[in-house]
């Protein structure tokens, strides 16, 4: 695989497809010329060496640890084989981003178990709360843990590497019929938060549910994520991330891309192509090819949403 | 009563005391309802009954789900197989939904 250039035209679509094929359970990023890049999965020795000179992170997501259904009996067991693929990364990222559905139900021992497998890395972890972590009669478990810093329901930014990185909540105050929320608060606050920003700046916003529309009739999209996107919009460069979805999907628009990481846990069909978003059922011998995150090459003129299905075992 | 689960194989004194137990809840009035949640929808979505009817839901999907009513009823989170019953005691229309799959909407209409 190595000499691979992923942003040479001239590379066939078969041959992008075959440098996403390895078995992965994160996204690595890199952050050169100002410019977040997936670089691909992390125990790619590409990624590895591509990683090295500039600041790199990674995106995992939707471990519901506690699920134990048959899509998957032991999540908890396919986090740690996840973690442990970070572990054995020649080249540590700088931090990692987890965008929610940490728990399935909540509960005490749900975050105590996660936070025993996900502290192995050994890296800062910045969270997103799913709406799976939100469960609690109090909604206090999430809050406690990883809410410190933050705002309203959890909302915070930061700075790494030169990156302005912006963490949202659009899982609270779900009202029927709709899809994911932001409120007026936090985008208040998201307005507030850039106002002053250099339009070079690199954005990455990260949340649970995708902030752009991908399936509503699943509930897979965010009311009022247009609100955000207008906030953005006028930046150089910027990267949105989600989870929820369970499965890898890009669209680029303008300066913006947009991207959603596979789980942990267990695999979601594509939209429309099963009665429900409910957990998908593989053979064993499959599930942990559609676990984890496959990386997406960027192609910065293709205009049209990329649903990437694609083997990653092989 | 339903066919006997992995669970309660072994168990059979417990079953027959959990039946004897559950029966005459669940056949106390003819008229009370099911509503069964599978793959992300509430079936029926659309009920009309009499006033003191008592409506059970059942969630029987691998994801867990809840059954809200703004200002009227609000299920726990409900696991699977999980259950959650309102007695309707006013005459109306209540719309209802799951707080967290907000797409998945039902009606009962209490006349
Ligand atoms: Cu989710």
């Amino acid at each position: 695989m190595s000499g691979h250039d992923h942003g040479h035209d001239g590379v066939s679509r078969r041959k992008v497809l075959e440098c996403m094929t390895w078995a992965g359970t994160g996204v690595l990023w890199t952050v050169t010329g100002g410019v977040p890049r997936s670089l691909g999965i992390i125990d790619s020795a590409q990624a590895a060496t591509a990683a090295a000179p500039g600041m790199s992170f990674l995106q995992i997501s939707d471990s519901h640890v506690g699920f134990d259904k048959p899509a998957n009996p032991n999540a908890l067991g396919t986090l740690e084989e996840a973690i442990n693929k970070i572990n054995a990364m020649p080249a540590k990222p700088s931090f990692m981003i987890h965008t929610g559905d940490i728990t399935h139900l909540s509960k005490a021992a749900e975050f105590d178990n996660a936070e025993r497998i996900i502290s192995q890395s050994k890296l800062d972890v910045h969270y997103v709360p799913g709406e799976h972590d939100f469960l609690d009669e109090e909604v206090k478990f999430y809050r406690e843990r990883y809410g410190r810093g933050t705002k309203g329901a959890g909302w915070y930014s930061f700075d790494a590497g030169g990156v302005h990185f912006i963490g949202l909540v659009n899982v609270v105050d779900l009202k029927a019929g709709g899809l994911g929320n932001l409120g007026a608060e936090q985008l208040a606050w998201l307005e507030d938060d850039l106002r002053g920003k250099s339009k070079s700046t690199p954005i990455v916003l990260f949340a649970h549910i995708p902030v752009w529309t991908v399936y509503p009739e699943w509930g897979w999209g965010t009311e009022d994520g247009g609100r955000a996107l207008e906030y953005v919009k006028g930046f150089g460069s910027v990267t949105v991330l989600n989870g929820h979805i369970h499965q890898v999907m890009q669209k680029v628009e303008g300066n913006v891309t947009f991207h959603t990481a596979r789980s942990t846990a267990f695999p979601q069909p594509a939209p429309g192509a099963a009665r429900s978003p409910g957990p998908m059922k593989v053979e064993d011998a499959k599930l942990r090819a559609m676990l984890g995150v496959a990386s997406i090459n960027f192609k910065q003129n293709e205009q049209r949403l990329a649903i990437i299905d694609t083997p990653l075992q092989g | 009563m339903k066919t006997p689960n992995r669970r309660d194989i072994g168990f059979g004194f417990g079953l027959v005391l959990a039946a004897a137990i559950l029966l005459p809840a669940t056949h106390a009035r003819a008229d009370d309802v099911e509503v069964h949640i599978d793959n992300f929808v509430f079936q029926p979505a659309e009920l009309k009954i009499k006033v003191g009817t008592t409506v059970t839901w059942t969630n029987r999907d691998d994801i867990p789900h809840t059954v809200v009513s703004a200002g009227k009823f609000r299920s726990k989170t409900l696991d699977t197989d999980d259950k959650f019953s309102f007695t309707f005691t006013n005459a109306g229309d209540y719309k209802y939904f799951c707080s967290l799959h907000p797409h998945m909407t039902g009606m009962i209409k209490v006349e």
